[in-house]
């Protein structure tokens, strides 16, 4: 090895050492349980309620350094780190949360939460109905954005936090976010909104509603009561999910993993997979359906195609993001064309409208609606940036 | 944003002297935001920049600037008319595609603007036009071969440009080495800042 090598490996090394993160560790999940009634926006009511949570660093002592984090369709409370028994189960957000990461929890105290209607853990389809003894199953109600909010608000009073540092979420989690500046702008000091739209555009209720029919139509689907009679509408949920996942990836991001590659590198001309796309779909639907729920699936859905914040101003986003008081990051991915950029931008345009102290975004990522679960340097570093900003103004 | 990252630049100190503290600014082509930084810092102003490159976004949000990463030459859509005091163009002007649009976005969503340009019509820049070679400086930092000025101009150039589109001057400030300065500006000056209205 020449010596000019020789240094620059050692540099190198020394570079990984200054950027080493690591991993919150071993986690454990907590419950609450709420005795206050939560009245839904579907005109509904849930009687008592738990939520399923997970937190990662400390909280400081006038508990301002607090951030909640909020999960898109099929994630849970489990953010970071991985369970002792489960080592392997690594938490959906692991390359953004952790020590020294861009949302560092050695400065920040993270919560993840597993939200109403849920299916790991709080209260949803798979819980007890207290006023009739048996499994909610089909008759859990509809909900909404705005009922996981207040949910998530009622955890925050909970654990003792009045207001949060930042609200982050990606996705559906965004929305979470958005919601958040809307419905209690002075609980959060920052929100940050990463691939998110104002609300779905026809094609994306299209898109649910191809997920949601193939569930419904399943045979086992039972009108939703399938657990009580010991099955599920797994085809339903497993076609579902190949629905899905199609829409998360960019075209050119399939072209690039999959092609035209075929798996056994011939044509067999019968219907079993022959191309390699068809492969990958199939094993990520068949994963999901092992251990999703499919009313938990429908509900999610409906929760996508309800968000719509500037439906109570007529379509005025601008009216409806007025009372927003937080700071707010917006970052939108290039090829997500589920949750375009210009989807993004048109709540930047109505936060600007309000003068809201907002920054934005654009990464030219080729992965699509996936992208914001990936860890592309120049987001991460955006993020982490962001995070520092947050950092100084709690420490000033 | 021009080869305007980092320090302190000349124009700075003569922009800031035209917006009214506490103003509410536009910073297109902002760069690392290191002119929001020192208007919020010296004037008490608010706003935002607008900024295409993805370092600049990144140290924009490292020096605490609000900054919206879009294309300037897309126009202004993001923001609604008469939303600023202030729409300022740093060295930004001359690199642009399509000059008169965003003169023109710049008055509609701004009261009033500020441009800054290095002046071509500085006598050095022409002495070495006319010793043969295209003219390389502090101001015009770029070879020929990859100047991303593409619309590079003179004050004389500039003032017949915003007379003939009824945009009316407010100020004028010509300076070279960072000094103001009033003789012959078009000949003497090396970087111009322009305070315009509609």
């Amino acid at each position: 090895m020449t010596p000019e090598r020789k240094l620059r490996g050692f540099f190198m090394a020394a570079s990984k050492t200054l950027h080493s993160t690591t991993s919150v560790g071993t986690v454990v999940p907590q419950t609450a349980r709420f005795t206050d009634p939560l009245p839904l926006r579907s005109g509904a009511m849930l009687r008592d309620y738990e939520l399923v949570y997970e937190t990662y660093g400390v909280l400081n002592a006038d508990s301002s350094n607090a951030v909640l984090v909020c999960h898109a369709l099929n994630a849970s409370h489990h953010v970071a780190g991985v369970y002792a028994d489960d080592p392997e189960n690594t938490g959906w957000w692991d390359n953004m949360i952790g020590p020294g990461k861009p949302l560092d929890t050695n400065r920040f105290f993270v919560i993840g939460v597993n939200n109403l209607g849920g299916c790991h853990g709080s209260t949803g389809p798979l819980s007890l109905n207290p006023d009739t003894g048996k499994l909610w199953g089909g008759d859990f109600p509809v909900v909404t954005v705005e009922d996981w909010v207040d949910a998530q608000a009622r955890l925050a009073d909970h654990l003792g936090i009045s207001r949060f540092a930042a609200v982050m979420g990606g996705s559906l989690g965004a929305m979470q976010a958005l919601a958040w500046t809307i419905r209690y702008p002075q609980r959060l000091q920052h929100s940050i909104v990463i691939a998110c739209a104002p609300n779905l555009s026809a094609q994306n209720i299209a898109f649910n509603e191809v997920a949601r029919q193939a569930i419904i139509t399943d045979p086992d689907f039972n009108d939703g009561h399938y657990q009580a009679l010991g099955t599920a509408p797994k085809r339903g949920l497993r076609v579902a999910r190949m629905v899905g996942h199609i829409t998360y990836l960019s075209d050119d991001e399939m072209a690039n993993k999959f092609g035209r590659q075929l798996k056994n590198g011939k044509l067999n001309y019968t219907f079993d997979t022959e191309f390699q796309i068809e492969s990958y779909l199939r094993h990520q639907g068949n994963k999901f359906a092992d251990h999703f729920d499919a009313n938990t699936y429908l509900r999610i859905t409906k929760v996508l195609d309800y968000f719509d914040p500037a439906l109570e101003t007529g379509g005025d986003l601008t009216q409806a993001l007025q009372k927003v008081a937080a700071g707010v990051l917006v970052i939108s991915f290039t090829t997500d064309w589920r949750f375009s950029p210009e989807r993004s931008r048109e709540i930047v345009h109505a936060l600007l409208d309000n003068r809201v102290r907002v920054t934005y975004a654009e990464i030219d990522a080729p992965h699509g609606h996936d992208a914001f679960l990936l860890d592309d340097p120049r987001y991460h570093r955006l993020v982490a940036a962001y995070f520092e900003r947050v950092h100084q103004e709690l420490a000033s | 944003m021009i080869g305007r990252n980092g320090a302190q630049r000349p124009d700075f100190a003569a922009i800031a002297q035209s917006v009214q503290r506490g103003a509410n600014v536009l910073d297109l082509g902002c760069g690392d935001g290191t002119l929001l930084k020192f208007l919020q810092q010296t004037r008490g102003v608010t706003g935002y920049g607008v900024e295409i490159d993805d370092s600049n976004v990144l140290a924009c949000v490292k020096n605490g600037v609000n900054v919206i990463q879009s294309d300037l030459e897309r126009g202004l859509s993001e923001f609604e008319d008469n939303s600023f005091d202030f729409v300022v163009l740093s060295q930004t002007l001359q690199a642009m595609r399509n000059t008169e649009r965003i003169m023109r976005e710049m008055l509609r969503v701004g009261r009033a603007g500020i441009v800054t340009f290095p002046n071509f019509g500085y006598w050095k820049n022409r002495l070495q036009v006319l010793r043969g070679r295209m003219p390389v400086s502090e101001t015009l930092p770029f070879e020929w071969f990859n100047t991303p000025n593409i619309h590079l101009c003179t004050v004389a150039d500039f003032e017949r440009f915003c007379a003939e589109r009824g945009i009316r001057i407010v100020a004028r400030t010509v300076l070279t080495g960072g000094r103001p300065l009033t003789a012959l500006p078009n000949l003497l000056g090396e970087l111009a800042v322009y305070h315009f209205g509609g």
